[in-house]
């Protein structure tokens, strides 16, 4: 006798929970053949501002936190997703309509790269900081810091690679992320979200919304209180507006990337989201 | 006679030999402007120095175009070695002709001599000099091998510190390999002029850099030239907005060193003599006119009425008058349009409840001058703490415990610079970790080094300038797996460190990418 399945239902992550959106509007996720999937939370600009205070509530605890505490909860991350990878196989396949073999090569190079990431957490500041030889007697160092709160419209063609190959760097150095995932793709990115509720990720610090990009990055790009803007996955967006949206408040702005490099692994994607802090002090024996 | 009495002491300004009429400088001459042309004078005096060209949207694209020929036929082609030796000449020509800078400097900004010629001027060479090493070192910018250059970088630069945001703008592009249109203020073009006639002397080659004059209009038209790759500006928080606006969607690349409203802290356990001349120099060095100048003053509460009282007396003995005096500390208002801003926003401080006091001194009968004044009583509320004034005063609030200090220093949408006094160094670096400011100044204040990357967080701006941060603004890396790719033969022999490839040259080693790649599929296939 064949078992009925019980399917997932797929909300948004915000703030370390997992509620619906607060519009109450959802959206029809199918597969690559059309059959209905699920329906996915269409996030409204309410959901995208509880976002962003979730994310600000989060940044002191996590750029705060030590490196290699960083380090090991990204590590943690990969570990986890190992683990599960057989149900992010099916997933991707189930929605991209792609072989078992492409969909496991996303999987792990997905995997992979969250282990990349995770081993800059406390080499990053070696690499980008500097002892600055001042002509006087000054000691004088410069560091990268978390810039703060990061928005991210993911890469749209990829389920879970683009999605945190984007992510990913991003909390390299500290920064706290509102994610608008794949619009066509986006059950993997819900699911990443449950992996990343038990990986030792403090919550707020990464928040995913589901839905229309075109509907909410300009609520992100306006909104004050986020201080950069990865526009990787807006090439199809209006993404000129988004970005003078985003001078009004002089957001870091990275610009649309498409193909199959997009948001491909860089320490520019890690230092683009950071800021050059230089210490002077001064030296004396008195 | 007191002690506070000396005899005039002014430098000559014998050593000046200044022209009647500057013309707009492209293309390595001085060439007539087309629009209209405009006096600039010296505000300490309001007496005319010279007749300065003014730059339209023609001599605009005349200039953007000779830094696009320089760029492609002889810049972007030099051996960084090379760039190198022109930069380190550079350094020497503005040091051998140190002292006629500071004296025009000053002539035509209103900033004391002693600022000129020991701070502005020296800095210049030193930044020179820094970036001129690095011209032959790219690879080490920090953006893995054979970083390339930008192309033509389009700079506007603010009057408070004229030649030195000039130095601090064409050296590291240079050093880059880019070429450079570059537009100083309208009030102080007079240092950037002469400068163009030392880059005469140096023999650099015609179109590397181009100085054109004129107002914020022509700034406007040079930054949104299409034949621009890089625009770099220093100034307010406004224009900032608007050239990110306006760049929106193009390839162009971006450094904005825009405002801010440093906090200076305090702590009860300061050394306070330093500190008093600390908060003296951050905020009265250049007039205030200094976008990381320690305009707000956290002091400690238990602390606060010593540290008022004996900022009274020492201000007490500044000496307010001739720039071109050696004796004198605080100079002239750079112009009418500032010092009417200064008097607005102090009137403002005063409507809103806070207490003013203004050196009692006496203020010359020509020229634009405000008296160093101190606010006291100031809400966070109010515009003179949250507002950039830019001029002579101080607005001073109080704090119990270092985490209030923290919080009222990050209480703003600036984040350039701020300032610590304590004699605590764990506390120091503690406080610095949590302020959001780009420059942190422990036990000391408004110190600049060419080594020392500068720049703010938030609405102060984004980018560095200075040390290797501020190379990598004008460098790009290489494209993907083009880092270990051999250069093309049109470089020179020697190169080995070179960020510049003409477009030419890249479209080269693009169409070498991708038939490479195309033979790996190939062979996979």
């Amino acid at each position: 006798m064949s078992r009925l399945a019980v399917p997932k239902t797929y909300k948004l992550y915000i703030g370390g929970a997992f509620p619906r959106s607060e519009s109450g509007r959802t959206y029809e996720v199918v597969s690559a053949s059309g059959a209905f999937l699920a329906n996915a939370a269409k996030a409204s600009r309410k959901d995208a501002r509880d976002a962003v205070v979730a994310a600000r509530g989060a940044v002191g605890g996590w750029g705060g936190a030590t490196a290699y505490n960083r380090g090991q909860v990204l590590y943690r991350i990969a570990e986890l997703l190992e683990g599960r990878r057989a149900q992010f196989v099916a997933e991707i396949e189930e929605a991209e309509g792609v072989t078992r073999a492409v969909a496991t090569a996303q999987v792990d190079e997905s995997i992979d790269r969250w282990i990349w990431y995770a081993g800059w957490a406390d080499k990053f500041a070696q690499v980008a900081g500097n002892a600055n030889p001042v002509a006087g007697p000054y000691f004088n160092i410069s560091v990268p810091e978390p810039t703060g709160v990061v928005a991210i419209i993911a890469p749209q063609d990829t389920s879970l690679l683009g999605f945190v190959s984007a992510v990913a760097p991003a909390l390299v150095a500290g920064n706290s992320v509102v994610v608008v995932a794949s619009e066509r793709f986006p059950l993997s990115a819900i699911s990443l979200a449950e992996v990343l509720a038990t990986s030792d990720v403090p919550k707020g610090v990464v928040n995913v919304l589901t839905g229309s990009p075109a509907e909410i990055a300009p609520w992100l790009a306006s909104h004050s209180d986020v201080n950069a803007i990865d526009l990787v996955g807006a090439g199809d967006l209006d993404w000129i507006s988004l970005e003078v949206d985003a001078a009004d408040t002089l957001k870091r702005v990275l610009r649309p990337e498409s193909g199959p490099d997009a948001a491909a692994p860089a320490l520019g994607r890690i230092s683009a989201f950071t800021e050059t802090k230089t210490v002077w002090h001064t030296k004396s024996l008195r | 006679m007191s002690f506070l009495e000396y005899a005039p002491a002014p430098e000559s300004r014998a050593i000046l030999s200044l022209r009647d009429r500057y013309g707009l400088f492209i293309d390595g001459e001085f060439v007539d402007g087309r629009g209209t042309p405009f006096q600039t004078i010296s505000p300490s005096s309001e007496e005319r120095i010279a007749e300065i060209a003014n730059a339209n949207e023609a001599d605009v694209s005349d200039a953007v175009a000779a830094a696009r020929r320089a760029y492609d036929r002889s810049w972007s082609r030099m051996s960084g070695r090379d760039r190198g030796k022109y930069l380190f000449r550079i350094a020497r020509l503005v040091q051998e002709r140190a002292r006629e800078l500071a004296v025009a400097e000053s002539l035509d900004n209103g900033k004391p001599i002693k600022e000129s010629r020991d701070v502005d001027v020296p800095l210049v060479a030193a930044w020179f000099f820094y970036y001129a090493g690095w011209a032959d070192k790219l690879d080490h910018a920090g953006l893995g091998a054979n970083p390339r250059s930008l192309g033509v970088a389009a700079q506007v630069i603010p009057w408070n510190f004229p030649l030195l945001m000039l130095a601090w703008k064409i050296a590291p592009a240079l050093a880059a390999g880019n070429t450079v249109v570059l537009k100083p203020a309208e009030t102080t073009p007079i240092t950037a002029l002469i400068f163009a006639e030392i880059l005469q002397q140096a023999d650099l080659p015609p179109g590397v850099v181009n100085i054109i004059t004129g107002a914020g209009d022509t700034g406007a038209t040079l930054v949104a030239h299409e034949g621009v790759d890089k625009v770099a500006f220093t100034g307010s928080t406004a224009v900032g907005r608007a050239i990110a606006k306006q760049i929106a969607g193009t390839d162009k690349k971006a450094t904005l060193e825009l405002g801010g409203k440093a906090a200076n802290i305090v702590f009860d356990d300061a050394p306070i003599d330093q500190a008093i001349e600390g908060i003296v120099n951050g905020i009265f060095f250049n007039q205030g006119h200094v976008c990381c100048a320690g305009s707000r003053l956290l002091v400690q509460e238990n602390i606060h009425d010593e540290v008022v009282e004996r900022l009274k007396l020492r201000l007490s003995t500044l000496r307010l008058g001739d720039p071109l005096d050696k004796n004198t500390d605080i100079g002239a208002i750079n112009s009418k349009e500032q010092l009417e801003r200064i008097r607005e926003l102090s009137d403002i401080g005063v409507a809103e409840g806070a207490d003013r006091w203004s050196v009692p001194c006496e203020i010359p009968e020509n020229g634009f001058w405000y008296a160093p004044t101190i606010f006291t009583n100031v809400q966070t509320s109010s515009r003179i703490a949250r507002e950039e004034i830019f001029g002579p005063v101080l607005s001073v609030l109080t704090f119990r415990t270092p985490a209030e200090a923290i919080a009222k220093a990050n209480n703003t949408p600036y984040g350039l610079s701020a300032g610590i006094w304590t004699d605590k160094g764990s506390r120091i670096l503690a406080v610095a970790d949590q302020l959001r400011a780009g420059v942190i100044w422990a036990n000391t204040f408004n110190r600049f080094d060419p080594s020392s990357p500068f720049g703010g967080y938030k609405e102060s701006g984004y980018g560095r300038e200075g040390g290797r941060h501020g190379l990598a603004a004008y460098l790009s890396p290489a494209p993907i797996g083009q880092a270990a790719l051999s250069r093309p033969s049109t470089r020179g022999a020697v190169e080995t460190a070179d960020g510049a490839a003409a477009p030419k040259a890249r479209r080269a080693v693009r169409s070498a990418t991708r038939s490479a790649k195309a033979a790996t599929k190939g062979s996979k296939r």
